[in-house]
């Protein structure tokens, strides 16, 4: 994976922002931002300490050039994808958007950080959700609460107990999906042939753009 | 109109009649007003009520009427009567709206409408029908000085309107600064790309217009006059000297680019990769003309990258360069930069910002710099070094806050604009006008002590050139009233009033046109231009009563009067705007207009009844400037804001022609204050008169030591600010001060 990493470093030598452009899912609306930082403001989690740089920095370093800086950098997997900046950004820039193409790029040339919550997050939820159509919530709590080791997980569980019982009187929870029973999709087969479809067609677009 | 014969109308609509006794009214009138004919009327601007007052004057000879009805705001078209003086009692706005229908406030209401009315009658004998300008000129030629893109505009906006222009321009060819634009900031859409500078196009139209005459390598000599005679010599070429008859002039004269040699930090003139904006546009000219990309000056190499330092001596706050911003160069340097990027899209090119400002479509423009690649980085150059055939810029990134450099070919610096507006005459005539009595200085002096070269080269007494203002562009109103100037006749057109592009100084042009067109046929039928336009009235002055004290030739904010042969002012009455300054700055009370004196508005304070000091029932003299504090009044009462019974309101010209006569009079007269209502001064002024509220506040700042001399508060005589928005606010500003006169004794001068 790293390979790529020093692959793309070198095919684009001194020109991150063209990397970015060429590369990155709409990397191309990096150039558009004009700097006013409304995204940067509009950001609820900009008071988390890991924000270490929000939007419009990004937006900044990359057209400075400054690769190792954005690609070290926690900012874009902090997004929660509230959409503020996307709504609010004057230019119409999707910031949002962004901000995903830049960590998914980030992460397909090797260079996310290991253990990133948000990006384990995404990544369990998309195999949880699409095995059948429907999230598994008990499963997917499951993975988070165990993802730092036994005993936290226990911890957690715990804790959430009696908000968990409560979901189950009310019927909102059902406790067999931790066996993988549970609510499931109609047409799981239709499901898994249009993300296939999605998943050829993505790869022909980033193949395509790659050639640029 | 041989014999004078008065008449006062005593209207009762609009509520009038159920609120106020009428016919005591029209005893009033009568016996305290001493009318020749009183009428009543139930709906005097009604078409009877006005063909009554018409009758009147056709068969019973009237010549002086008092309408005593709504206030001289309203209803002007009903009661036009322009063969006879008028005076107007305003009992509507002035007296019933503004105070409470309630069995207690009767009283004091029926008062306030008597004196209005006895007012009315006392203005309107001291008044004259005024039989307009005699001395005027009615010449319909148009100067335009400078053939810029702003000239240039002028000169064919008014030649479409059907008027002679002379053109007359300094250098050997039209065009200014446009002219040595190699493309110019789009201006339709889709506001993309940049397009053809337009001069071209514009030279051949005024080259083909039989009504415009042009003077090239020519300057203005002399201009001698006033609008619709204006003589003006043209300096031309050969040494010669044409003389031109001239109606009005319209300055636009434009700007000169900041000195980037004040700017060493840059490392302009250390070496030649560092340029200004006209100098990226003269090596994009010879490149395009060569068909070759735009090369370093240094080596005549393609340029591969390039940074735009903005705000480069301008909007600076230490006070060492321009404070202003030029108001275009960021769309300047966003289209020299598109140069480099059609060229050929690997040119790197970075324009280092702190705001951008893109005014009008520039926004459109800016994003599609953005999209064709240009770089726009928040950030504060510090220092441009040169390093061999380049340049090393050193910033500080104000987004991600550090300091960085960057490598490259070639720098534009983003200099500000300067005004060419000529001679700064306040400069040096402001030590004489703090002491107005001083003896009359010879304008040539004043010429010789300013190094710079003087534009219009007027014989006007106040100086060679047109007032400046903030950061010395010419003096003129932003947004109430662009493109007048403190000379009458004389417009300011395009950047020498203020920093502009293109586009907002051809519309500035065309308005600045529209104005001059205005004054001249205005001065031809004798009348006053803006903001009085269409009055007949003018200064007259007594000259056998005159001191030479010369405080209304300092004081004139138009430049209007001069003096003779025998240093005695010399009114040039097509220069003046009827504002009533030099009537108000005169100790000896000898100027006045027909229709507006010491003795219209001194015999209104007279004429009201002051009771005496046991009634408790003060008498507060309201002096509110016609143009903004009136209004104000008049719309409070249409809100229905009451305010105190005891005062007095009489509209004046402006606050600068409020003699101080009048205030020791109503003192000396029993007043218990005097209230003075004029308009911002300074900086932001909104005064019509620009200076009028300037210089009757300053003369009415004297007036303390007069209320000590008489043993009275200095409070009795009080000036506010007011603004026409006031609506809500002066009514309680009116009442604040009633409850504090109200608090002092009684004037001591009461029952003399």
């Amino acid at each position: 994976m790293s390979d790529l990493n020093q692959e793309m470093a070198d095919r684009y030598k001194n020109n991150f922002l063209k990397e970015i452009e060429e590369q990155a899912e709409m990397g191309e609306w990096v150039k558009m931002c004009m700097q006013c930082g409304l995204c940067s403001g509009s950001c609820p989690t900009n008071f988390h300490s890991g924000w270490d740089h929000p939007p419009q920095e990004i937006f900044m370093l990359i057209r400075a050039g400054k690769r190792e800086e954005v690609l070290n950098s926690q900012g874009m997997y902090m997004c929660t994808s509230c959409y503020n900046c996307y709504v609010r950004c004057p230019r119409k820039v999707p910031v949002t958007h962004v901000m995903h193409g830049i960590a998914e790029y980030a992460y397909r040339i090797g260079r996310a950080p290991k253990a990133q919550p948000t990006m384990h997050l995404s990544k369990t939820f998309w195999t949880n959700a699409t095995k059948t159509g429907r999230v598994n919530e008990v499963q997917l709590t499951q993975s988070l609460y165990f993802k730092e080791g036994i005993g936290a997980g226990i911890k957690k569980a715990m804790e959430m107990q009696s908000e968990a019982l409560g979901l189950v009187k009310a019927g909102r929870l059902n406790p067999m999906e931790a066996l993988g029973m549970g609510h499931k999709c109609k047409d799981i087969k239709g499901i898994h042939a249009m993300l296939a479809k999605a998943e050829e067609l993505e790869a022909r677009n980033k193949a395509a753009k790659g050639k640029e | 109109m041989a014999e004078t014969k008065t008449a006062a109308y005593i209207c009762k609509g609009c509520e009038i009649g159920t609120r106020l006794d009428t016919a005591a009214l029209v005893k009033t009138a009568t016996k305290s007003g001493k009318m020749n004919l009183v009428r009543e009327h139930d709906f005097l601007c009604s078409a009877d009520g006005v063909a009554m007052i018409q009758n009147d004057i056709d068969n019973e000879g009237v010549t002086h009427a008092a309408l005593c009805a709504c206030s001289r705001r309203a209803k002007t078209e009903a009661f036009n009567f322009p063969t006879i003086a008028m005076s107007r009692g305003n009992l509507r706005e002035g007296v019933i709206w503004i105070r409470p229908d309630t069995e207690e406030a009767r009283e004091t209401t029926q008062e306030m409408a008597e004196d209005y009315v006895r007012m009315a009658c006392a203005e309107v004998k001291a008044m004259t029908v005024p039989p307009g300008n005699q001395k005027t000129g009615s010449v319909k030629t148009l100067l335009v000085v400078g053939g810029g893109m702003s000239g240039m505009t002028s000169a064919l906006e008014a030649s479409k309107a059907g008027y002679k222009v002379v053109l007359v321009e300094k250098t050997g060819a039209l065009g200014g600064w446009a002219g040595k634009l190699y493309r110019r900031v789009p201006t339709r859409e889709p506001f993309k790309a940049p397009e053809d500078n337009g001069v071209a196009d514009m030279v051949a139209r005024i080259e083909a217009d039989s009504n415009i005459k042009v003077y090239l390598n020519a300057t203005v000599a002399k201009t001698d006059g006033a609008p619709g005679r204006f003589k003006v010599e043209i300096a031309v070429e050969s040494g010669n000297v044409a003389q031109e008859d001239i109606g009005a002039i319209i300055q636009a004269t434009g700007f000169s680019l900041y000195d980037a040699n004040k700017l060493p930090e840059f490392g302009y003139g250390k070496t030649p990769n560092v340029v200004d904006q006209a100098g990226l546009e003269a090596l994009a000219k010879a490149a395009a003309a060569e068909g070759k990309p735009i090369c370093r000056p240094s080596d005549g190499q393609p340029v591969k990258s390039v940074v735009f330092v903005q705000c480069a001596g301008q909007r600076d706050a230490s006070g060492t360069h321009l404070q202003y911003c030029s108001g275009f160069c960021c769309n300047t340097s966003i289209k020299q930069a598109m140069y480099f990027k059609d060229s050929n899209p690997d040119i790197d090119t970075a324009v280092l910002f702190t705001d951008l400002r893109t005014p009008g479509n520039g926004e459109d423009f800016y994003r599609a710099a953005q999209n064709k690649g240009v770089i726009f980085s928040k950030g504060v150059v510090s220092q441009v070094l040169p390093n061999g055939n380049g340049c090393t810029v050193k910033f500080k990134d104000l987004i991600l806050n550090e300091d960085t450099q960057a490598e490259v070919d070639l720098v534009v610096l983003a200099t500000g604009v300067v005004p060419n507006s000529g001679v700064n005459i306040d400069a040096a005539a402001a030590p004489a006008a703090a002491e107005a009595p001083a003896e009359g200085e010879a304008p040539k002096e004043v010429v010789a002590s300013v190094p710079v070269e003087s534009i219009l080269n007027l014989t006007y007494r106040q100086g060679p050139d047109m007032p400046q203002f903030k950061h010395g562009f010419n003096d003129s109103h932003f947004i109430c009233f662009p493109y007048e100037t403190r000379r009458t006749g004389i417009y300011a057109a395009g950047p020498v009033r203020r920093p502009m592009d293109i586009l907002q100084a051809q519309e500035d042009a065309t308005g600045a046109a529209m104005k001059a067109i205005q004054a001249m046929e205005n001065a031809g039928l004798g009348r006053a231009a803006h903001p009085r336009a269409g009055d007949l009235s003018f200064p007259t002055v007594r000259l056998e009563g005159c001191t030479q004290c010369k405080r209304c030739t300092v004081e004139c904010p138009f430049g209007a009067i001069d003096e003779d042969e025998k240093r005695f002012p010399l009114f040039n009455e097509s220069r003046c705007r009827r504002c009533g300054t030099c009537m108000g700055a005169c100790p000896v009370r000898v100027i006045s207009f027909e229709n507006y004196s010491v003795n219209t508005v001194g015999s209104q304070i007279k004429a009201v009844d002051v009771p005496d000091e046991f009634s408790e029932k003060p008498r507060i003299l309201i002096l509110a400037c016609e143009n903004d504090a009136y209004p104000a009044l008049d719309m409070a009462g249409m809100n229905r804001n009451e305010y105190d019974p005891f005062v007095r309101v009489i509209p004046v010209r402006c606050l600068g022609s409020v003699n101080t006569i009048w205030i020791t009079d109503a003192l000396n007269g029993g007043y218990d204050g005097v209230m003075l209502m004029g308009c911002k001064h300074g900086d932001e002024y909104q005064c019509h008169f620009v200076k009028g509220s300037e210089l009757g506040r300053y003369r009415l700042s004297k007036v303390g030591d007069t209320l000590k001399g008489m043993n009275l508060e200095t409070e009795r005589v009080h000036d506010v600010e007011v603004a026409i928005t006031d609506i809500a606010t002066l009514p309680q500003k009116i009442n604040d001060y009633a409850a504090l006169i109200k608090s002092f004794p009684p004037s001591p001068f009461k029952g003399f």
